[in-house]
């Protein structure tokens, strides 16, 4: 808005404020963001009740299938996927890859996430997010982890898990690490606040905010193997606010009954006959992987 | 307290969105906050708010969880109601720019554009001065937001960015462009439970 003879706006409206990207972060709470690769799975996305999609050329079931360098994706599929749908889209850049990070500001898509799904291209730096007017999601296996992005700018957290395996285990692992180092940063005092900031190498302001709230600053969702209703609901008991499905809609028997199952299964997580309901009859999920067996682990990607 | 606030019961509509904020809001003002996710849990409710979100979703789960037409026939009976962002397509008569199969209560005669303002990054904060709210202006988060295309002869408009309104009431139902709910400032929550 730049419309100066307002009647009633008393000040100038302030635009990429971290008010107004954490707040888009919120209005996804409750929801599901799902990977896709082309406007018509956008439109599937859609239509089941996604929240978000994330436009990306190739799920991460098929970047590990096919290795090599993984970037982010053209701007014509990113703009087809945006003139198809009415939700927000969000799309990635590789981690330190900042220039990535503002072609995705200047297509207007409306959340970046700087993701170890995509080759990094820094070593040990990622993007100083608080440069950028576009809201930035990053993964965590941790609460150092999570701290230090959201030190840089991140405005939502996500789990990692380990993408493309449809295998929660690692999404599981990561939210009770980080809810569980909350829980316990609460009962610190305030001597022993300043050793959990060494040991969690954040940023000791933000460790002193979480121990008098309980609350991460910004909203934590869960990413990495979510495959089923239940383990969207499972990721949802577990505290995270949201669900991000990767490969485990597209790469299943029938992505539309799963995706809506999904939807649902988010909203009543809590309601096992509701669960029971939405989790018949949806064919195979995606094809899981033991962890055990891989020759990358994404979520080892990030500092 | 707030007058109509002690022992009000209201509901809010927690099948998707930013549910907390709304609920923090409630407690704080002295009212009780029922999260509504079924139908049965609608029973007993003197007022509910509709939260921000995305609409497409929650139409979608207003129509699986049962939820639609219990709340269109309390809020047709005149159940008093505030919709934020989402919650203001959900109540307006009309949404432009939406999807066809979206569903709306259509219990404020407004013509609503949805993401009226652009993308995300066209998302702002600014001040507003608000038709009987005293005091400093409301400092409001627009996020995504929608704007009131035609309001009605019932509609009352109570702020406005630029010409376009983005506060109107009709009766006891309130809408929202924007999000009350994300600052610490509880008029407008206040304003609203005056009503119940």
């Amino acid at each position: 808005m730049t419309d100066s003879s307002s009647s009633s706006t008393a000040a100038a409206p302030e635009t990429g404020t971290f008010r107004v990207k954490r707040g888009l972060a919120e209005m996804l709470e409750g929801g599901v963001i799902m990977d896709v690769v082309d406007a018509t799975q956008a439109r599937i996305a859609e239509d089941a009740g996604a929240v978000a999609v994330m436009a990306l050329e190739r799920v991460p079931a098929d970047i590990r299938r096919d290795g090599g360098v993984a970037r982010m994706s053209d701007p014509e599929m990113i703009e087809g996927i945006k003139a198809a749908v009415t939700i927000p889209v969000m799309a990635k850049a590789r981690i330190g890859h900042f220039v990535e990070a503002q072609i995705l500001e200047a297509l207007a898509v409306d959340y970046v996430d700087e993701s170890e799904v995509l080759t990094p291209a820094d070593e040990a730096h990622h993007i100083d997010k608080w440069r950028f007017t576009v809201p930035f999601v990053c993964g965590a296996t941790n609460l150092g982890e999570a701290l230090r992005r959201i030190g840089e700018g991140a405005a939502m957290i996500r789990s990692k898990g380990e993408a493309g395996t449809g295998n929660v285990v690692e999404a599981v692992r990561h939210l009770r690490s980080i809810r569980g180092d909350i829980r316990r940063i609460t009962q610190a005092d305030s001597a022993e606040v300043y050793d959990w900031a060494k040991r969690l190498a954040a940023p000791v302001g933000l460790v002193q905010e979480l121990a008098a709230t309980g609350e991460l600053p910004v909203p934590l969702f869960c990413a990495g193997g979510v495959a089923t209703p239940a383990d969207a609901a499972l990721a949802m008991q577990l505290g995270a606010s949201a669900v991000f499905v990767g490969s485990g809609i597209f790469k299943s028997d029938n992505p539309a009954a799963r995706a809506k199952a999904m939807v649902e299964a988010t909203t009543h997580f809590a309601d096992p006959d509701i669960l029971a309901k939405v989790s018949r009859g949806l064919g195979q999920a995606m094809p899981g992987l033991e962890i055990d067996t891989l020759d990358t682990k994404l979520a080892e990607r990030g500092w | 307290m707030v007058r109509g606030a002690r022992g009000a019961k209201v509901g809010v509509i927690s099948l998707q969105g930013a549910v907390r904020p709304h609920v923090d809001a409630l407690v704080e003002l002295g009212a009780t906050a029922v999260p509504i996710r079924t139908p049965d849990q609608l029973d007993g409710v003197d007022a509910v708010i509709l939260p921000g979100g995305e609409s497409t979703t929650m139409s979608m789960l207003l129509e699986s969880s049962g939820l639609f037409e219990p709340l269109a026939d309390r809020l047709g009976d005149g159940l008093p109601a505030f919709g934020t962002c989402a919650g203001m397509i959900l109540l307006a008569r009309r949404v432009l720019d939406g999807r066809p199969d979206q569903l709306s209560f259509g219990v404020v005669d407004i013509d609503v554009r949805r993401n009226a303002f652009g993308r995300q990054r066209d998302s702002f904060e600014a001040d507003l001065e608000v038709a009987g709210v005293d005091g400093e202006p409301v400092h409001a988060v627009f996020i995504r937001a929608p704007v009131v295309e035609r309001a009605g002869p019932e509609v009352e408009v109570l702020a406005t960015v630029g010409e376009r309104p983005v506060l109107a009431r009709q009766g006891s139902v309130f809408v929202s462009s924007f999000h009350p709910e994300l600052t610490g400032d509880r008029r407008l929550h206040a304003r609203f439970l005056e009503e119940v």
